[in-house]
């Protein structure tokens, strides 16, 4: 049966050509079977590939499909061919899943919009390029996958394309994840000049043969990866376009920008961990870039009054955990964080959908509250969902992923105390902003009646994703809990354990308690600003008393004003030199041929006076001249 | 002979000096028939001097033309009276730039 | 003969001048018929009686005739002579006459080079005038013939006035 890969990501690319060929015909009923179908076909086919893999796994763990050769250049061979291990396969399914929930879901969401074919056409594109990206067994077929994915996110975020204000948020997108492909594309050159091979499992296996820990070689080709996976997975630099990239629909929001694609940098790293092991270094720059996206991401995420936007800082914080993960060596812990979070995002950007929905497009969360009567699924969704972010303890899917993580930083080899007090602090601010964008949504006053209720398309996957959000932990019980780590054992057979040479085990029992009494108080706390004491709601016209808080405030509200910071140092000297180079001298020589030209036919434009005296005079000067030049000769 | 050329070159001259000065139209064509004349006396003089009539045929050509030309010419200045109301030939310019 | 031949030329070349620096156009014409009129002797004097005739029959007679009539039809009054002051200018003759003269000194630069050569004193009467006209200069006389029917058709219709003095309403005329 694990011949049948081939048709997961097959299935919706066809999806994609039908709809784009042929979907302004066939009528809305027929694009969302045909779009959602072949998700949920490729999801079905996923899961009969995952239970054969589990109940029979192939020698080494690992399955490859060749499908066909796709370039042959001299020595350089590479080949479209499918990789299947127990990383690949934790993908496959996450992707599939959450995706034909996501489908599902914009089946009823995005009824009514113009362009339901279009959307559906991206949306299986993007499927089909994520699903590629993560099964890919060489390095250029995942940039293959990579670049799709990067596409289908900015035809989406671009969407509604009539409003030029997404379209600048989608060229924004595309150009700063552009920055981090660049640098990819360098470390596939680089790979392939010193290793002769782009396929993974080769590179992986010659790298640790030809090069020692620390050689420079592995730091510049895992630097260079890292650039990569920060422009895709926004962080620290490049995270300046997830915020703006919410303009897009929700169910993209949900699906692209929480889910899978942004994790796909995640995944570049887990699938070449071999090279960030040789390279100790850059593998502390990951953790360190991850701390401190986190802890900034959280605190913009405070002061934001946009519902997605939250959601979107909430996500390049939670990806900042597993870049934390990955730069500690804690492989399995990130892909075990990776899987909650496309669990409990999603269900909570589907449920933002729902209230955006309810209230006709409305996303400042100021102008919401007290929706708890009226969208009660969208109520339930959010809360479970935000206790599954904050990592409540025992019963969310959150809380045993981020104890994993925080756990193997403080015990890992490659750990430091001053990255778990990171993660700590991040734990704390994210149990305030969630709950503060719970209380703001739900609590307090109606201040406006619900348009449009949820039909049952979107009640499902919001279930699905909820009951999924509660137990999907408890695959992997930590030690002093149960010991039942039947996930990380079973991702063992393609990453290797984070190495921990001298960790208590008591010491994570101890851990666990203060992680979870620092997310109740940060309940607790937003409980006390935002709804017991609505008069310090922190809303922008009380900040604006004081200068000094009106000033962090912008400053945080704005992204620490990095986009300031870019256009600043990077945009704006490049516009100059662009216009400077505008009037170069090549354009000279044309532009003087036009000049010259252009002057003497404003010359001679004077001699036609269309006076016939001017015309008569005009002969006989003629006359005289050519009489003269006859007699003179 | 040359007298007689030189004459009908002075006469041809002062012919061309009225065309370019004058802006009245009349006079325009008036300095015109002074350079047809002077120049259809140019071709009898140098008749006479090979004592052939070619010369004076030439003439009586150029006699046909001149008076085909006025016609013509006086019937075009009267539209132009009627369109401009005015006879001066500067304010049919509008074919200019 | 000579004398009379220069004094003829003399009075040629001052009624020319007279007639390009009126005001008055039926002063110019007037001046042009006494210059044809000396042209014509010339004619005379040096054997072409049949040009000579030709000259006053037609240019001073019909062509001149035809010049009095239009302006006369014009009807244009004493402001048109004020009209002309204002449009009379002493230093546009500047140009103009500079131009003239130099082409006149090159005509004179011309002439000389050729050689001099005694003017035949034969007369060439008008017999012999119609017999090469209607000889070798056939085709000629019909080509100046059509030229004429050309002409007269061409100054019938120009020469129509045409009722177009106040745009239309409704429905076409």
């Amino acid at each position: 049966m694990l011949e049948l890969l081939w048709m997961i990501p097959f299935l919706p690319f066809a999806g994609f050509v039908i709809l784009a060929l042929f979907g302004h015909r066939i009528g809305d009923r027929m694009t969302a079977m045909i779009g959602a179908g072949s998700v949920g076909v490729s999801m079905v086919i996923a899961f009969v590939v995952g239970y054969n893999f589990l109940l029979s796994p192939p020698a080494g763990h690992s399955y490859t499909q060749a499908l066909w050769t796709w370039m042959r250049i001299g020595s350089f061979s590479s080949g479209v061919s499918f990789y299947l291990d127990a990383l690949s396969l934790i993908m496959v399914l996450v992707v599939t899943f959450v995706g034909f929930l996501i489908h599902l879901y914009s089946v009823e969401f995005m009824k009514e919009e113009q362009g339901y074919s279009r959307f559906f056409a991206y949306m299986n594109l993007f499927v089909g390029s994520m699903l590629t990206l993560v099964m890919a067994d060489n390095l250029l077929l995942l940039y293959l996958g990579w670049e799709g994915v990067g596409l289908c996110s900015y035809l989406l975020i671009g969407f509604w394309y009539k409003d030029p204000a997404n379209g600048r948020a989608a060229i924004k997108a595309f150009v700063v994840t552009r920055v981090g492909d660049a640098s990819l594309a360098v470390s596939l050159f680089l790979l392939f000049t010193n290793l002769g091979t782009l396929n993974i499992q080769e590179i992986m296996g010659l790298a640790s043969q030809r090069w020692t820990i620390g050689s420079g070689m592995a730091a510049a080709a895992a630097a260079l990866l890292l650039g990569g996976a920060v422009g895709k997975s926004a962080q620290l630099p490049l995270q300046t376009w997830l915020p703006d990239a919410m303009a897009g629909p929700t169910p993209v929001s949900a699906l692209i920008h929480a889910a899978t694609m942004v994790t796909a940098g995640v995944y570049l790293i887990a699938r070449t961990h071999v090279l960030f092991t040789l390279a100790p270094v850059v593998q502390t720059t990951v953790a360190v870039i991850g701390t401190a996206t986190l802890l900034l991401a959280s605190i913009s995420a405070l002061t934001q009054r946009d519902i997605k936007r939250v959601l979107a800082y909430s996500t390049i914080s939670q990806i900042g955990y597993m870049f934390l993960a990955l730069g500690v060596g804690a492989w399995s812990a990130a892909i075990f964080h990776f899987m909650t979070h496309a669990f409990f995002k999603a269900l909570l950007f589907l449920g933002a959908g729902t209230v955006i929905m309810g209230l006709h497009n409305e996303h400042d969360m100021y102008k919401m509250g007290g929706l708890r009567k009226q969208l009660p699924i969208a109520f339930w969704s959010f809360l479970i969902g935000s206790a599954s972010l904050s990592a409540l303890p025992l019963v969310t899917a959150g809380f045993y992923s981020k104890d994993l993580i925080l756990w193997q930083v403080w015990a890992s080899d490659r750990g430091s105390i001053l990255l778990w007090a990171g993660g700590l602090a991040g734990a704390f601010l994210t149990s305030v902003y969630t709950f503060r964008m719970l209380f703001l949504t739900f609590a307090g006053n109606a201040t406006s009646q619900v348009a449009r209720k949820p039909g049952p398309l979107m009640k499902i996957p919001l279930f699905t994703l909820a009951i999924l959000s509660l137990i999907a932990g408890l695959v992997d019980i930590p030690n002093n809990l149960g010991n039942l780590p039947t996930f990380s054992e079973f991702l063992h057979s393609a990453l290797p354990p984070a190495p921990m040479s001298h960790a208590n085990p008591m010491i994570e029992g101890k851990l666990q308690f203060i992680t979870s009494l620092l997310a109740l108080i940060g309940i607790m706390f937003a409980y006390s600003i935002f709804v017991h004491s609505p008069q310090h709601t922190g809303r922008p016209e009380e900040i604006k008393r004081s200068p000094i808080a009106a000033a962090v405030h912008c400053f945080l509200f704005q992204g620490w004003n990095f986009d300031l910071l870019y256009d600043k140092f990077i945009v704006q000297p490049f516009v100059r030199v662009a216009r400077f180079n505008k009037g170069d001298f090549i354009d000279f020589i044309y532009k003087g041929i036009a000049f010259v030209n252009r002057s003497f036919n404003r010359a001679l434009s004077f001699t036609q006076s269309g006076k016939v005296r001017w015309y008569a005079a005009g002969l006989a000067i003629g006359a005289v001249i050519l009489i003269g030049i006859a007699e003179l000769l | 002979m040359e007298h007689g050329l030189i004459l009908a070159g002075m006469l041809f001259s002062l012919g061309l000096v009225g065309v370019i000065v004058r802006r009245n139209i009349i006079f325009t064509l008036l300095s015109i028939e002074i350079m047809l004349n002077a120049a259809g006396l140019a071709f009898v003089v140098a008749g006479s001097r090979w004592g052939q009539a070619d010369g004076q045929i030439i003439f009586i050509f150029i006699l046909a033309m001149a008076a085909t030309e006025v016609s013509v010419g006086l019937a075009l200045l009267l539209q132009l009276y009627h369109k401009f109301k005015t006879l001066d030939s500067d304010a049919a310019s509008r074919m200019r730039g | 003969m000579n004398e009379v031949y220069y004094i003829s030329a003399t009075v040629a070349l001052i009624s020319t001048l007279m007639v390009i620096t009126r005001l008055n156009a039926i002063h110019a014409l007037l001046y042009f018929i006494v210059s044809l009129f000396s042209v014509a002797i010339i004619f005379f004097i040096l054997g072409a009686p049949f040009v000579a005739a030709l000259e006053v029959i037609i240019y001073a007679g019909a062509i001149m005739v035809l010049f009095v009539f239009v302006i006369m039809m014009l009807n244009l009054g004493p402001e048109a002579i004020e009209q002309e002051k204002q449009l009379f200018r002493p230093e546009a003759w500047v140009g103009p006459g500079i131009l003239s003269f130099v082409l006149f000194l090159e005509f004179i630069y011309v002439i000389r080079n050729y050689g001099r050569h005694a003017s035949g004193m034969a007369v060439i009467g008008p017999k012999q005038v119609g017999i090469v006209l209607f000889g070798p200069y056939l085709l000629g006389v019909e080509l100046a013939s059509l030229l004429l029917l050309v002409g007269l058709i061409g100054a019938y219709h120009l020469g129509r006035r045409r009722r177009n003095s106040a745009p239309q309403k409704g429905g076409k005329q």
